[in-house]
């Protein structure tokens, strides 16, 4: 009996060896990360320091001169901030417009991806045809070139449907290109339902479409969350295709970022680091209020019930 | 008027044939239990009424209506799932009032049945819980409870008491067997527990490779089984069917040589009528009694294995053509292993079956 508590007690607490070495591997993976959210702090010249300054506070003493400095905030308000002098020459920023343009275009594409996906899933996990998964796999075949293969026709496409600069034009291509991973989580999901409970509900008078949104679908609020979070990440850091697509009204977050790059003086490092700080927020947000979802959603399927 | 018949439903899956020409009708008021073992069809043929599959062949009639095209939804019939299939994301009280929704019932009469069921089954105080919050004996109440909130044609009970343990099995069938009395609906119960069967059907039919081998009272398909597999799927410990070949038959008498030794058998008048040949004599456990002396009416058995359950004692001999032989005495009677046993069956307790397995009887 002792035995078994002991050993219950140690797969709980791993013990501080352990933690400690978790915690570096932690660190050195948000490394990058930290360096960035502390550039967005610093002034031009603390950005370009060699060595780098990595401590805002000296920490009573504790850390040499050299290594510190002082924190601002201006970087930020010149992320927001119509122009501003850097040099000589005004710049215009005007990310406000850029951070709206992404989360509208990310956040539309991939409402649209889930809920035409989710409903594509549910039929081809429900109504299977005849040659199911060759649909399936031709599905995924869409996603098996890399997308520089196809920027020509579709560069070619937008310009002649007049699509090229304008939101429907980018949200449909991206809704597009989350939808074979859609499809494929969702029916992943689907197929893993009792399909008792779906025969109970229609003993109970339920039509199909009452058995989709009152039984079938509350079972699968995870895999929703895990599949959005993807395709999420994925949509808002695409660069190729909104370089090319977007319009000067309509660019994105990463495509705004890397024309901020270049002019006279060379990269604002300061200013790229708080954009990108900025940038983090939105998905480091809906992932941390999915994660309980997302946790249960990639490991969905993998224990048996 | 029945309110479920089955005429000659036959259910093929590609090739295999799941269910083979089952005829089967259901009082109102009547429960019925498909007894067999796995993969004997009874499931399907429960299925087929519920709508959940097509019959290949045959027709289904509920409430007098032929309902093979009908979708589960226009049937109007309550069925209880093995799983239980309660809704995961619903609360137990959305559960309950679930099946009211397609009825169109206001949400006040909705709330006022759910406390009623909820109160039959000792279900309220765990309305506001999710079903995987609850316990096992509590979803199959649940269910139960989900089934009979409705006023439907007639209810269906997939293995309602498989997933329990023994102990609450043993409530839940009285339970059950007291919620379907007050409801006098008509009643098909699966399953392959023969203790189930017997104790809550009025009426059960043992199935085998998709056949219906009989159809009766529990009284008659223990007392007078119609084939040698019915008589041995009915009763523990099971049946004894023991090879031998029949001399002559007269009276109430047969004789029948079993490996050398001529015994004289109590066995049905119907007996009479057969030539002699080989036949499969059956004898229930508790239907075979112990003589001090070797007789004409008796044979002889050597004692192999003694299993004590309690109020009897289970014994395992052999017989001298090689058969098993199961016997069931009263704890006070003493049996030692390697003891030769002279067994007598009991008169009118003895069962012929032909060499096709039919039994033999007026």
């Amino acid at each position: 009996m002792a035995v078994f508590a002991s050993r219950g007690r140690a797969v709980d607490q791993a013990g501080w060896g352990r933690t400690a070495f978790a915690a570096a591997v932690s660190l050195v993976y948000f490394f990058p990360v930290l360096v960035i959210i502390i550039t967005a702090f610093k002034v031009h010249a603390d950005a370009l320091a060699v060595p780098a300054k990595l401590f805002p506070w000296d920490l009573f003493g504790l850390i040499p001169q050299r290594f510190t400095f002082d924190p601002t905030l201006q970087n930020f308000v010149n992320v927001f901030s119509r122009s501003f002098s850097a040099g000589a020459q005004a710049q215009s920023t005007g990310f406000g417009l850029y951070f709206f343009n992404s989360v509208f275009i990310a956040g539309a594409a991939v409402a649209l991806a889930l809920v035409i996906g989710t409903l594509a899933a549910f039929g081809f996990s429900r109504y299977p045809l005849k040659g199911n998964d060759t649909y399936l796999f031709i599905i995924l075949t869409t996603r098996m070139l890399p997308a520089i293969v196809v920027i020509i026709p579709v560069m070619l496409l937008f310009r002649v449907t007049g699509l090229a600069g304008t939101y429907t034009g980018i949200i449909l291509l991206y809704t597009a290109f989350n939808l074979p991973f859609t499809i494929w989580m969702m029916k992943s999901f689907f197929d893993e339902l009792s399909p008792d409970v779906e025969d109970a509900a229609r003993l109970d008078g339920s039509t199909d479409r009452r058995v989709f949104f009152k039984i079938c679908l509350p079972q699968v609020v995870a895999g929703l969350a895990a599949t959005a979070v993807f395709g999420l990440i994925l949509t808002w850091n695409e660069f190729l295709f909104a370089l090319l697509l977007t319009g000067i009204e309509t660019r994105t977050v990463p495509v705004a970022m890397s024309q901020t790059i270049g002019g006279d003086i060379g990269v604002r490092w300061g200013l790229l680091a708080a954009i990108e700080t900025l940038f983090l927020i939105p998905v480091i947000l809906v992932t941390f209020f999915l994660q309980n979802h997302l946790l249960r959603g990639v490991t969905f399927g993998t224990v048996k019930r | 008027m029945s309110t479920i018949e089955l005429r000659r439903v036959t259910k093929r899956f590609g090739t295999f044939t799941a269910v083979r020409e089952v005829d089967l009708s259901v009082a109102p008021g009547e429960v019925v239990c498909l007894l067999g073992p796995s993969g004997c069809g009874k499931t399907t043929t429960l299925r087929i009424i519920a709508g959940l599959e097509q019959a290949s062949e045959g027709e289904v009639l509920i409430a007098g209506r032929q309902m093979n095209d009908r979708t589960p939804q226009e049937r109007d019939i309550a069925m209880v799932f093995q799983f239980y299939a309660l809704y995961p994301a619903l609360t137990v009280g959305e559960n309950l009032g679930f099946p009211l929704h397609a009825e169109g019932v206001s949400s006040a009469e909705r709330a006022r049945r759910v406390r009623q069921v909820a109160d039959t089954l000792q279900l309220t105080h765990i309305l506001d819980r999710l079903p995987g919050q609850i316990a096992e004996g509590e979803k199959q109440r649940v269910a139960i409870a989900r089934a009979i909130i409705r006023d439907p044609n007639c209810f269906l009970f997939d293995e309602p008491l498989s997933r329990l343990d023994v102990e609450l099995r043993q409530t839940m069938r009285g339970q059950i067997k007291e919620v379907l009395q007050g409801l006098s609906k008509a009643t098909v119960i699966v399953t392959h527990d023969q203790l189930e069967a017997l104790t809550m059907a009025n009426r059960t039919a043992i199935m085998r490779d998709g056949l219906i081998e009989q159809i009766g009272t529990p009284h008659e398909v223990f007392a007078r089984p119609a084939n040698a597999f019915v008589a041995s799927f009915i009763g523990t410990p099971q049946m004894n069917l023991i090879g031998g070949e029949l001399v002559r038959a007269e009276g109430g008498t047969a004789e029948i040589r079993m490996e050398g030794t001529l015994v004289r058998l109590p066995v049905d008048p119907a007996v009479g009528a057969m030539k002699p040949g080989r036949v499969t004599i059956g004898m229930r456990p508790r239907a075979v009694g112990l003589a001090s002396d070797p007789g004409p009416e008796a044979f002889t058995a050597l004692a192999e294995l003694i299993e004590p359950m309690g109020a009897e004692t289970l014994i395992h001999a052999r017989t001298v053509n090689g058969d098993d032989i199961r016997v069931v005495l009263p704890r006070a009677r003493r049996v030692s292993v390697g003891e030769t046993l002279h067994l007598v069956p009991e008169a009118g307790q003895t069962h012929v079956f032909d060499a096709d397995g039919k039994a033999v009887r007026s």
